[in-house]
């Protein structure tokens, strides 16, 4: 037996470009949540000072879809993540691996407009 | 430029990082014989004591950057230099510009009649043969008393076989130590069970048996040869290149062959007329040959032959020149120590030494090899061991303190003041020393410590306090959240290393629900999600199962939830049951259905108390002299929920036949006529540990005091992630008898109240999640598409239940 949940891969519309996500309020400060945009996992975070970041949520090392539950905080200045899994440090301002500058998550743009979230996975 | 690398060991391996590291942007081929990528041949061993079908992944080295095309479980077969090509056995050819033969050596197969049916020890393969073989025998034969032959030694002895070492030398490790370290050598291998025959060689091995030369017959049922190594030279022997009488492809000091473009590297290299068995020089002609091919000039000027045995329990460790003009010996046969160094004639300069029994000296003084003493010589005999003779800050900026990585005081000091490291494992990272063997690491504390700063002190680069003082910080000031206590002690936003001891601190301290406001945004995924993150990112749950004591009814509802949500099931080692492979959206459903049949979490996430473990007692067990049972549960419900800088486990046995295995456990009763034993500080894990003895025959009312001052002195002064092992380690038993039982601090009474407190405020936390519609919340794969699953979760199915489908890792 091999049980495989299908992917609702939403079609594309080229138009639009923001996704709603979900109301700002309901993320956590300082803590990630995932999202399935246009077929994509991508893990959106609110940091401390409000600021919004979303990046793949996939950990490149594990090959899991985890990064949204990561412990957040800073390195330097930089604003970061940490993966769950063996707690490799990504940037969320540029997705690059700080632990392995050769390795990176993708980044995306993220907005709030009247209150929602919104992301763009173009 | 095409690079073509014949054979993927160490060597090839540290080749190809070098080469990428400083930006090669020819092309690389690698082309292994082994059926896998490069691996840490040193720790071999480990593979046979870890549990068996992991296929050495805890070995891998990483995998190099840069394009390199690997191909594996071909060997090179033959070298045409005039088209510039190799041939594999599979018929492939690899053209190239560049050629390196990294070879390796192949084990030495004495040739006796038999031995055809012996093993060798040199890859996962021949360990795997090792394992499988031993299953079905009862005694076994080392061929070899060297470093590698006791190691193997002991790998049987782990497999459970009665275990003999023969060697032709007149003692133990003829060729690091001198007779009278053979013999202390001897009298703690032989004390570990294993029969020595020394002076005598082999004649012939016979089913299930073997014959020495001086007709000593010994059963074994698993023979290993570890006589030594030979080069691989073949390849280069059959394309005409000079090859050593005694073996090895000759290069010179650029490690290039008679053929400019062929270079050779490693264990197959002889290089100055030797060929190194140890896998620092390896590494360092690796670098050179790299450097050469990018244009450089380095060159291999010959390697340290130091070696430090950490197996078998018994340090042994040579450094430097084993004679000399003066030496200075200790020796104490009782407690199995011998320490000798050989200094010049004129008592100036330290030549080399050797330790059996206790290595602490060697990684402080094998740096200091060929320099003027700086102490006197029997001073030195006992560096390391809390005398002040030798510190990091007496080595020279060019002595090398990491010998299998080629790393000098100087490019540590530098590094930690450049980079501002804080501690051993930024050292090793930025640096490599200590990555192999490990036998430097103290020189590594001893520099760090000369540097200025106190190692392992400071959790991360946001505080610059330890567990404990944060723990007093937190305490003192009243301090109830991580912002503030960053904001008013620390710098930047924290991490993942100071967010969960905080949040386990403000568990100590305060109570409450871990989810609770902010405190939700430190706990690690674990925490967070009340469950244990498994490797395709789906969770595990673990109901408390006191002193692993369940009625049918209750087996018979995890059996149900297992099934209705189609998970796997498993027996812990811990006396009771994981049901894997939740998906978040599963947990609070599952735990509802726990939770109604009068479960709660057994935090196995958690840095907490896990189980107290029980024997049956003598309730049932004819021997038993107490009830077991019984004090296992009421210790695993009154510190059920305890937060605490590492995990704490517990067992209680009946008598002292032991079966609950309690001194392997951070604290353990065993039950005596009169009461209880208590130990502490005992571990399995990475390093083993029996407790200690703290108190003998106690009440059960003394016993419970004692327990509770132990715990609430350990959360409040123990280090980040620090065992109770270590930590009584550290702190000495007798303090900590002093502490606990004589009140020498006077903190009884207020680590009495800390335990009250705890214990009056326990509430299950799976309950209290069902609960709460605000906490639920959190427990979805998606915020924007709460009903659907994670698409990326996919099971198949091995002996019935689901196993987890895993991700391709590709991070490019
Ligand atoms: C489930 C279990 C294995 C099993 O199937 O039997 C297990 C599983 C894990 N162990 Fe263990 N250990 C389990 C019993 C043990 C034991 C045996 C025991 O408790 O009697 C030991 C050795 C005893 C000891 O701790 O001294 C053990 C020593 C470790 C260690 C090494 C600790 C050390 O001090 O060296 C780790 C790593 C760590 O904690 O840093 C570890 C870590 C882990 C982790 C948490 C690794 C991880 O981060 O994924 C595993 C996940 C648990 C999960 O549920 O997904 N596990 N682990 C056992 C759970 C027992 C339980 O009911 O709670
Ligand atoms: C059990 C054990 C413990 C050890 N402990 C220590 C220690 O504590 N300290 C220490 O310094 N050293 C130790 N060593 C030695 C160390 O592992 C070696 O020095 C090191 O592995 C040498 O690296 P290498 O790459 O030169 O050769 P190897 O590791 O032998 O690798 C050579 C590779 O090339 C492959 N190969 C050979 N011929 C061909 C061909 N024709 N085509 C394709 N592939 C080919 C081989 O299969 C092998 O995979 C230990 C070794 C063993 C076996
Ligand atoms: S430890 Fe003692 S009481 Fe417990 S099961 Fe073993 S023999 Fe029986
Ligand atoms: S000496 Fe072996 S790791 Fe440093």
């Amino acid at each position: 037996m091999t049980t495989v949940q299908k992917a609702q891969v939403t079609p594309g519309n080229a138009g639009e470009k923001w996704v709603p996500i979900c109301p700002y309020d309901d993320l956590i400060p300082e803590r990630g949540a995932a999202a399935l945009v246009r077929g994509r996992q991508v893990a959106l975070f609110r940091a401390f000072d409000g600021r919004l970041f979303a990046v793949g949520n996939r950990d490149p090392f594990s090959g899991a879809y985890v990064i949204s539950r990561g412990i957040t905080g800073t390195r330097g200045d930089e604003p970061v993540v940490a993966t769950p899994m063996h707690k490799q440090v990504f940037s969320l301002v540029t997705g690059v691996c700080l632990d392995d500058p050769a390795t990176a998550v993708p980044t995306y743009p993220i907005r709030v407009t009247n209150g929602t979230v919104e992301v763009s996975v173009e | 430029m095409r690079i073509v690398v014949a054979g993927y060991g160490p060597a090839a391996h540290r080749l190809v990082e070098t080469l990428a590291d400083r930006g090669f942007d020819g092309t690389i081929t690698v082309l292994g014989e082994e059926p896998r990528a490069a691996y840490d041949r040193v720790a071999l061993t480990s593979y046979l004591s870890g549990p068996p079908g992991t296929g050495g992944e805890a070995l891998a080295y990483p995998a190099p950057s840069g394009p390199v095309a690997v191909r594996l479980g071909d060997r090179v077969a033959s070298i045409d230099r005039a088209r510039r090509t190799v041939t594999t056995e599979a018929g492939h050819d690899e053209p190239y510009d560049v050629l390196v033969l990294a070879t390796g050596s192949a084990p030495f197969v004495p040739p006796v009649p038999g031995a055809g049916r012996a093993f060798v020890y040199r890859t996962i393969e021949d360990l795997d043969a090792i394992r499988e073989a031993s299953a079905h025998a009862t005694s076994g034969v080392v061929v070899g008393g060297g470093l590698l032959g006791l190691e193997a030694a002991d790998a049987l002895r782990g497999l459970g076989l009665s275990t003999h070492v023969v060697e032709m030398g007149g003692w133990l490790m003829p060729r690091q130590v001198d007779e009278g370290g053979g013999a202390v050598l001897r009298g703690h291998v032989e004390r570990l069970g294993l029969v020595v025959h020394t002076g005598t060689g082999l004649d012939r091995i016979e089913d299930d048996r073997v014959i020495l030369a001086d007709g000593t017959v010994i059963d074994a049922g698993v023979v290993v040869f570890s006589a030594g190594v030979r080069p691989r030279d073949e390849l280069a022997r059959r394309a005409g290149l000079p090859v050593g009488e005694r073996g090895g492809v000759v290069v010179d000091e650029g490690m290039r062959t008679a053929d400019p473009a062929i270079y050779a590297v490693g264990e197959c290299a002889l290089v100055g007329g030797m060929v190194y068995g140890l896998v620092g020089p390896c590494f360092t002609m690796a670098e050179v040959a790299a450097d050469r091919m990018l244009g450089g000039s380095a060159q291999f000027t010959g390697a340290d032959l130091s070696a430090k045995l950490k197996l078998l329990g018994v340090d042994v460790a040579s450094f430097g020149q084993l004679s000399g003009a003066l030496d200075v010996t200790y020796m104490d046969p009782v407690g199995g120590v011998y320490k000798k160094l050989f200094i010049s004639d004129d008592a100036r300069t330290l030549l080399g030494g050797i330790c059996v029994g206790d290595a602490t000296p060697y990684s402080l003084l094998r740096p200091l090899v060929g320099r003027e003493l700086t102490a006197q010589p029997s001073e030195l005999l006992f560096a390391g061991t809390g005398s002040a003779a030798v510190a990091g800050a007496d080595f020279p900026d060019d002595a090398q303190v990491c010998s299998c990585n080629n790393v000098t005081k100087g490019r540590i000091s530098a590094a930690i003041a450049e980079l501002g490291l804080t501690d051993v494992a930024g050292v090793k990272k930025c640096t490599r020393a200590g990555t192999s063997c490990g036998s430097c690491v103290p020189a590594l504390v001893s520099i760090l410590a000369s540097e200025g700063v106190a190692p392992g002190k400071a959790p991360c680069e946001h505080f610059d306090h330890s567990r404990a003082e944060l723990f007093d910080i937190v305490r003192v000031r009243g301090i109830t959240t991580f912002s503030r206590l960053v904001g008013e002690h620390g710098r930047g936003r924290g991490c993942d290393v100071c967010k969960p001891v905080v949040a386990s601190i403000l568990a100590s301290l305060n109570g409450g629900h871990v989810l609770e406001g902010e405190r939700a945004a430190l706990q690690d995924t674990n925490d967070h999600f009340l469950a244990n993150i498994q490797k395709n990112g789906t969770y595990s749950v673990v109901p408390r199962i006191p002193g692993g004591e369940i009625t049918p009814e209750k087996l018979i509802v995890i059996g149900e939830v297992a099934r209705d949500f189609g998970l796997y099931t498993k027996i812990t080692g811990g006396q009771r049951i994981d049901l894997f492979g939740a998906r978040v959206e599963e947990l609070p459903k599952i735990w509802k259905r726990l939770v109604d049949a009068g479960f709660e979490s057994g935090h196995a996430y958690g840095k907490a108390l896990r189980t107290v473990k029980s024997c049956v007692g003598s309730t049932w067990c004819r021997y038993g002299v107490q009830d077991a049972v019984g004090m296992a549960i009421a210790l695993e419900l009154r510190y059920r929920g305890l937060r605490s800088p590492h995990k704490i486990k517990a067992a209680v046995s009946g008598c002292a036949r032991e079966c609950a295995e309690a001194r392997s456990k951070d604290f353990g009763l065993i039950a005596t006529e009169n009461g209880w034993n208590l130990y502490v500080g005992g571990n399995g894990g990475f390093r083993p540990r029996h407790a200690d003895l703290l108190a003998s025959d106690l009440s059960d009312d003394e016993l419970i005091r004692a327990v509770d001052r132990f715990l609430m002195f350990y959360i409040r002064t123990a280090d980040r992630l620090q065992r109770t092992a270590a930590w009584v380690q550290d702190i000495g038993l007798d303090y900590l008898r002093d502490v606990i039982v004589g009140d020498s601090l006077g903190i009884c009474a207020d680590l009495d109240a800390g335990m009250e407190r705890h214990v009056g405020g326990y509430f299950d936390e799976w309950r209290a999640t069902v609960e709460d519609p605000e906490k639920l919340r959190r427990f979805v794969s998606f915020v924007n598409a709460p009903g659907t699953p994670d698409p990326s979760i996919v099971f198949e199915t091995e002996r019935d239940q689901i196993k987890p489908v895993l991700m391709e890792v590709t991070r490019r």
